[in-house]
């Protein structure tokens, strides 16, 4: 029971930091190219590769079933998204901005998974 | 402060409510989809399920409510439902994370087909969810 409570709780969160930093990119960038939510992709996967280097130490907080919920299937979960990535790379596909479309797909997973490995070595090297 | 500027923020706060709930709606699903699917051979089918149905339903509900579409919504149910129930329920980095890890744990080939299986899968969805709406929009009578 306690493992849908933190879902909730950290969840709550994320999704409202998603439509924050999503709105606060689109005032400033414009919106002719989804860098809100790349921005987003790629800062949850960094973060997500930090606490799944820390969750590998039984003594940290992460290696815990409650902290993990709450801040990665939580709040880390809905942050990032794919059903935003999916549509705004058909958008971009259906305006005849096939290059953006392909690019705009490509950096995100590379991005992001690239990502992941900087935030997983970096909590290494201060473990 | 003036009055408009009150209703602004008022209208503000209820879209930043809307997300939230949405977002723990679709969240919960997301977990219990984890719960209830397994993990084949490394291959996290859970991540692959949610994000796939996450993509076809909003690619379905942005053009049966857009603006050619046979069902209204407001821009407080849209919000719901896409940047809401879709975006939590769906997750980059879970995908990230899990694809990592196989990478990291000498699984390449696997890690491999989930990174290509996924996009590939992702973008279909919600392709297919916009052509069956626009079908439906196309139909004839209300």
């Amino acid at each position: 029971m306690s493992g849908f409570v933190s879902v909730i709780l950290g969840s709550m969160f994320g999704g409202m930091a998603r439509y924050f930093i999503s709105g606060f990119v689109a005032r400033r960038v414009g919106e002719t190219f989804p860098w809100g939510t790349l921005f987003i992709n790629v800062s949850g996967a960094f973060v997500i590769g930090i606490f799944g280097a820390l969750a590998l130490d039984d003594a940290s907080i992460f290696a815990e079933p409650d902290p993990w919920l709450f801040a990665v299937t939580g709040f880390l979960g809905c942050y990032t998204t794919v059903s935003s990535f999916s549509l705004q790379s058909l958008a971009l596909a259906r305006d005849g901005q096939r290059t953006r479309a392909a690019g705009y797909v490509g950096f995100s997973v590379a991005l992001c998974l690239g990502a992941v490995a900087l935030g997983f070595a970096l909590a290494g090297l201060f473990k | 402060m003036t009055g408009s500027a009150k209703s602004s923020n008022w209208n503000a706060a209820i879209l930043y409510a809307c997300v939230a709930a949405g977002g723990v709606i679709g969240s919960v699903a997301r977990y219990l989809a984890s719960l209830l699917i397994p993990t084949i051979a490394g291959f996290p089918l859970p991540t692959l399920f949610v994000n796939v149905t996450g993509s076809f339903i909003i690619g379905f509900y942005s053009t049966i409510t857009g603006p050619d579409g046979r069902v209204f919504a407001s821009t407080r149910q849209r919000q719901f439902v896409m940047t809401g129930i879709c975006g939590g329920y769906t997750t980059f980095s879970a995908f990230s994370l899990e694809s990592f890890r196989l990478l990291h744990g000498g699984m390449t080939a696997t890690a491999l087909l989930n990174i290509s299986v996924s996009v590939v899968t992702w973008l279909v969805a919600v392709w297919l969810g916009h052509v069956l709406a626009s079908r439906l929009n196309r139909l004839k009578g209300s």
